[in-house]
């Protein structure tokens, strides 16, 4: 999950990293409430989860309250790149002399952490690493040992922080990698880490992404979730602890197993490259929706019911590989499903392409067609039954 | 022969009283596997009966290894559990420990992996969040469904459980050697390069199918393993051309994040390399029927 920058913010503070002192704002009342008891010159930033606000216009500064609230009476309900601003963060400003960049993050690739550090912050750190890539220390962090004073000295020393900030930064460093484990981080960033006229250091911006497997472990970190901005569907989906995303196309998808449902997605856009989609387009998968490898009745009829009740579905295509599942489960689960459906009032109307193959194949296509639903079409292969899917999809656009 | 689970290969199963475990232990006895014992705190002693076979219970792994002579553990304790777990098997020096445990936060993966490194890698680690591995005819270790196949000269290495499978069942008629599910974690013990250069040893696995999807840059780096060092045929696919980027794709890992990690990256990789890409699962299967039959 990414954070916010005033989530962020508040994590650091938390952690006793420095930050200036803010607020956050949903209406342009309570940017002023915040102007006012900040005093003096406040700078008041769009809340959304995409870069580049600044340009757009979302980031001012105001020199009283009045300002401060005609500042976020702009800002609020802003739209920028497809994202709407819910809240502004109001902070008291800093007299800024240098810039610098601080990262710690999730190094796949070597299955370890790093820390990506710069004195040229303040920019995009890819930019800085396209540019000069000399200005970019990126030193390699063993999870077991973390970052003590020590690690934090030599991570200075190789970004060539000025002597007259280091240890400030050393001090933010460690703090900054304690927060990063105990809040089971994968993404901290710092950028700007800003040294002030006066000389103080300062974390200015704070990104940070949670992982949401160590949820477990961080109650609190529920807080965090932002319901607003979350698709309907999925935050239904979620309750029903399912694991779905919506897209943007016209054929509902149900499969088992993440990667049988992304090679789903797949097959069904190229089946439906060439049919006739809305807005001149080809037709394509509405969903991502993984019911795990069990595909029980229940979880089949709760699967169905979200990616039915998405007014953009035309047809659905249930995808099953039936592995540790026997298909002939699985066939039970789809034809209980549709009767749970209807027993709880829901109008299946729309037609369903059903693909099983595997473990019991065949005596799952049998209870399907001896169930004979009208809406229920039993296609033998995974291309076939895509392109099928999207034929009925494209007749119903 | 098949690539590190063999018929001589002594298994343990650590979480084997869970109702997972238990399941998956009666699944891998019926496939001829030989589990020796299984492992829970606090239930050593007892034995759990399989269809008349008495699986003794261990309170630790290094006892369970003393007792029974065990080179494989395979995991399914819960995700708070797993990094105590993987940690015990890797200082009892069980050669190959089978993390099948979804949903473990990537800093419990990190700190067991970094153990396993500062300990000198004596613990091949397959997972976590995957389906294990599988020699047909011989052993199985975690829970990919053993009738699917028999034994055959294709080596399989999938991120993807489903996807294993299904490639397991079109190529049926082949067979595999062994069939390695690597699993969808951001942090991985073995990757797709573990397998390519175990399989590239093998004298008995001809081809191999490799199977990856979004995130990270696995594949990317397994193609240019590939050029320098791998001789026999490779088929691949990949799966998630049509995910959105910033979207979790079901697995943890499956994420394009900004432009890194896209689908089409790594086929222009792969490609790049002379490995076919199938553009679909049933092509994949078919690029390697004809591998396999022009082979003979």
């Amino acid at each position: 999950m990414d954070l916010y920058e005033y989530q962020g913010r508040e994590l650091f503070a938390r952690h006793g990293l420095p930050v200036l002192d803010g607020g956050v704002a949903t209406t342009p009342e309570e940017a002023r409430a915040i102007a006012e008891r900040l005093g003096g010159r406040v700078v008041v930033k769009a809340q959304v989860k995409t870069g580049g606000r600044g340009k757009a216009g979302g980031v001012k500064l105001a020199d009283d309250a009045d300002e401060a609230q005609a500042r976020a009476t702009d800002i609020l309900g802003m739209d920028i790149k497809g994202h709407t601003v819910h809240k502004v963060m109001l902070t008291v400003t800093a007299d800024i002399a240098e810039e610098y960049y601080f990262s710690y993050l999730l190094d796949r690739a070597n299955r370890t952490f790093l820390a990506v550090v710069s004195v040229a912050g303040g920019m995009e750190i890819e930019h800085v690493a396209e540019e000069a890539p000399e200005r970019v220390a990126k030193v390699p962090i063993d999870a077991v040992r973390g970052v003590d004073e020590a690690l934090a000295r030599e991570i200075v020393a190789e970004a060539s922080f000025p002597a007259d900030v280091s240890d400030q930064v050393v001090a933010i460093a460690v703090k900054l990698w304690q927060a990063f484990v105990a809040e089971d981080a994968t993404l901290v960033e710092v950028n700007p880490l800003a040294k002030t006229s006066d000389g103080t250091v300062l974390c200015l911006d704070a990104k940070v992404t949670l992982d949401a497997n160590a949820d477990f472990r961080h109650p609190d970190h529920v807080a965090f979730e932002d319901k607003s901005a979350v698709d309907p569907l999925e935050q239904l989906a979620t309750e029903k602890d399912l694991n779905y995303v919506k897209l943007d196309g016209e054929v509902g998808i149900i499969g088992n197993g993440a990667g049988l449902v992304m090679s789903t997605l797949d097959v069904v856009a190229y089946a439906g490259e060439d049919l006739a989609g809305p807005d001149n387009r080809g037709v394509r998968p509405a969903n991502f929706l993984d019911i795990g490898g069990g595909a029980s009745a229940a979880v089949m009829a709760n699967g169905l019911e979200i990616v039915l009740s998405d007014p953009a579905v035309k047809s659905v295509f249930v995808n099953v590989f039936g592995g540790i599942t026997a298909c002939d489960e699985v066939a039970n689960g789809i034809v209980q499903a549709l009767a749970l459906l209807a027993e709880r009032g829901e109008s299946v109307t729309k037609p369903l392409v059903v693909r099983l193959d595997g473990n019991n194949a065949e005596a799952g296509r049998s209870i399907l067609d001896s169930a004979n639903n009208p809406l229920v079409e039993r296609v033998d292969t995974m291309d076939g039954a895509a392109r099928r899917a999207a034929e009925l999809a494209a007749a119903g656009v | 022969m098949a690539i590190w689970l063999t018929k001589d290969s002594r298994v343990i199963v650590q979480g084997m009283t869970g109702s997972e475990g238990s399941k998956h232990t009666r699944r891998m006895l019926r496939a001829g596997t030989a589990v020796v014992g299984g492992v829970t705190p606090g239930k050593g002693g007892q034995h759990v009966d399989f269809d008349g076979v008495p699986v003794p219970v261990f309170n630790s792994v290094a006892e369970a290894k003393s007792a029974t002579g065990a080179d494989t553990t395979v995991i399914f304790v819960p995700p708070k559990f797993a990094r105590g777990a993987v940690i015990e098997a890797i200082d009892a020096e069980i050669g190959l420990a089978v993390v099948i445990t979804e949903g473990i936060p990537v800093h419990d993966t990190a700190t067991f992996w970094a153990h396993a490194v500062a300990t000198g890698n004596r613990t091949r680690i397959i997972g976590p969040n995957c389906p294990g591995i599988a020699s047909p005819g011989a052993a199985n270790a975690g829970i990919i469904p053993a009738d699917i196949t028999g034994p055959g000269r294709v080596g399989l290495v999938s991120k993807s459980g489903t996807l294993t499978y299904q490639m397991m069942y079109e190529l049926n008629d082949i067979g595999f050697s062994t069939c390695v599910g690597i699993g969808g974690d951001p942090v991985i013990g073995t990757t797709h390069i573990d397998a390519l250069a175990a399989f590239q040893d093998d004298p008995e696995t001809e081809a191999v199918v490799m199977i990856g999807e979004i995130g990270g840059d696995a594949e990317e780096r397994a193609a240019e393993f590939i050029e320098a060092n791998v001789t026999k045929p490779v088929v691949a696919y990949i799966a998630g051309f049509t995910a959105p980027p910033g979207k979790t794709m079901g697995h943890a890992g499956a994420i394009i994040s900004g432009s890194s990690g896209t689908a089409e990256a790594k086929k222009v990789a792969l490609e790049a390399v002379g490995v076919k890409v199938g553009k679909t699962p049933s092509e994949t299967a078919r690029l390697m029927r004809e591998v396999m039959t022009g082979a003979r």
